[in-house]
């Protein structure tokens, strides 16, 4: 089992009485490709912030590379430098130039000279076509930009895998494209990858897998192909007939 | 009028030397009350429960009761549980950092809050330990927040001050009180300490707002 990443098992997570995750079992492999679909609240989210612990799970287990994470004495942020994460709003820190925001933790919890840090992330910029931006805040960015920085401040600390949380949903339409790529790019680069999208077409092109979630569990789960042209669950069927 | 300017060039020297007590005591106050309110503000958002707690009936107790009685509470309490003399000005100063810390705490907790909750989970996910997330990230954005609201409880600390004179202490309104005693001229001495407060304090509060912009224009 040394290829697999991630592991789930049973997964569940309540906010109060609400009943978000109602037990995710599955497993990532190394150099997988997994997009989630699945109608809003369905879960899509909640799933993906279980897998780095920003949500702590409810009940269940995530497993990193063999080690249980959800298990008390792990230190969480060892982990979490192996798992790369995107989110729909960028987040990228506004006070700290383009160049800082790549290097900072890599400087910092890595302990990366300062010099070789930099170097690193300008050959990051160019693979994102922002090197003219490295000296910038990111208030001066489009949005598109920012969703950029934020991928390559992500893959600065090296992780083992990627997980991108609906990363083109607030981008202007015109902007879309650019990221899209970007992570097109990592994904035949090998780069193990877990994205969240309601870009139908792209989860197509790119996925191996397909997972359905809906009302808190996987519904259905496939290749790109069998899910998208004869889809079983009849919950899938409703969805897709609806977005596509 | 002309009784204030002529109790002006007779006693300035005695106005003088409480604004001093004011400034000093205020000063002091709002370090230390600083260091307090951040140390408070951490407990109020700890994991354990029980300090979370103790934090929170704090800064209910300070909230829920008059600065006068605290003041009294430190004269009195406090000679009688330290084992060294202290003066009456060090137990109001004690006092003034007990009121201020849980005040100071409140404006830190705000400010923080004040940050958006994505640059938390973006720090955290990219695997920053706990105390860099805080040093590197929150602290420098909520510092736009905390900074101006600290230099208004700067102002408000030095209206409070003025309480000390209920126990004597050199500051402004003792000053009065001294004036007034050796004059029988009440209200214009009064005017004469008034004065002097609103000057320190406009003053004071436009600084504030340079800075406010300052702050809000290096928000690139
Ligand atoms: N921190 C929270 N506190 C309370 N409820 C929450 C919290 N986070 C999510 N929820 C609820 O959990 C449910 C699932 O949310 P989630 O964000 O995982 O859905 P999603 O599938 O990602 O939907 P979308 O496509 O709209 O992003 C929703 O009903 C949401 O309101
Ligand atoms: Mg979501």
């Amino acid at each position: 089992m040394t290829d697999e990443i991630i592991r789930t098992e049973d997964l569940c997570k309540s906010f109060g009485k609400l009943e978000v995750l109602k037990g995710i079992s599955t497993s990532i492999r190394r150099g997988e490709v997994v997009s989630i679909i699945g109608p809003s609240g369905g879960g899509k989210s909640t799933f993906l912030r279980c897998l780095n612990l920003l949500e702590v799970p409810t009940s269940g287990k995530v497993f990193f590379e063999g080690t249980e994470i959800t298990a008390r004495k792990e230190k969480i942020n060892l982990y979490r430098q192996k798992i790369g994460m995107v989110f729909q709003s960028f987040n990228v820190f506004p006070h700290l130039t383009v160049l800082d925001n790549i290097t900072l933790t890599p400087i910092l919890e890595k302990k990366i000279p300062k010099a070789q840090a930099e170097r690193e992330a300008m050959e990051l910029l160019e693979r994102v076509g922002l090197t003219e931006k490295a000296g910038e805040y990111p208030g001066r960015l489009s949005g598109g930009q920012k969703q950029r920085l934020a991928i390559v401040r992500a893959l600065a600390m090296q992780p083992d895998v990627m997980l991108f949380d609906e990363p083109t949903s607030a981008l202007d339409p015109e902007m879309v494209k650019g990221v899209l790529e970007v992570i097109a790019g990592l994904a035949r680069s090998g780069m193990t990858i877990v994205i969240v999208t309601h870009e139908m077409g792209f989860a197509r092109e790119v996925s191996d897998r397909v997972l359905f979630i809906c009302d808190g569990i996987i519904k259905e789960e496939g290749p790109p192909e069998a899910i998208f042209t004869m889809p079983r669950d009849p919950a899938t069927i409703r969805f897709l007939s609806m977005v596509l | 009028m002309d009784k204030i300017v002529r109790l002006w060039t007779r006693y300035s020297g005695i106005y003088i030397k409480g604004l001093g007590g004011t400034l000093w005591m205020s000063a002091v106050t709002i370090c230390i009350g600083t260091l307090l309110g951040i140390f408070v503000a951490l407990l109020r958002m700890s994991k354990w429960k029980l300090l979370r707690a103790v934090a929170d009936v704090y800064v209910e107790i300070v909230r829920g009761t008059p600065a006068l009685l605290q003041l009294y509470f430190f004269w009195l309490v406090v000679p009688k549980v330290v084992h060294f003399p202290i003066s009456d000005t060090q137990c109001i100063v004690l006092g003034l950092i007990f009121n201020a810390g849980a005040y100071i705490s409140e404006i830190i907790r705000a400010g923080l809050q004040a940050v958006d909750k994505g640059q938390w989970e973006a720090a955290r996910s990219l695997g920053l330990a706990e105390r860099n997330v805080m040093s590197r990230i929150i602290m420098p954005q909520a510092i736009k927040n905390i900074l101006p609201a600290l230099c208004n409880e700067f102002i408000t600390t030095i209206k409070g001050t003025s309480l000390a004179s209920v126990f004597f202490i050199n500051e402004l309104m003792t000053s009065y009180k001294t004036v007034n005693s050796a004059t029988f001229l009440a209200v214009q001495s009064l005017c004469i300490a008034g004065f002097i407060y609103l000057l320190l304090n406009v003053t004071l509060s436009r600084l504030v707002k340079l800075l406010e912009r300052r702050l809000q224009s290096s928000d690139r």
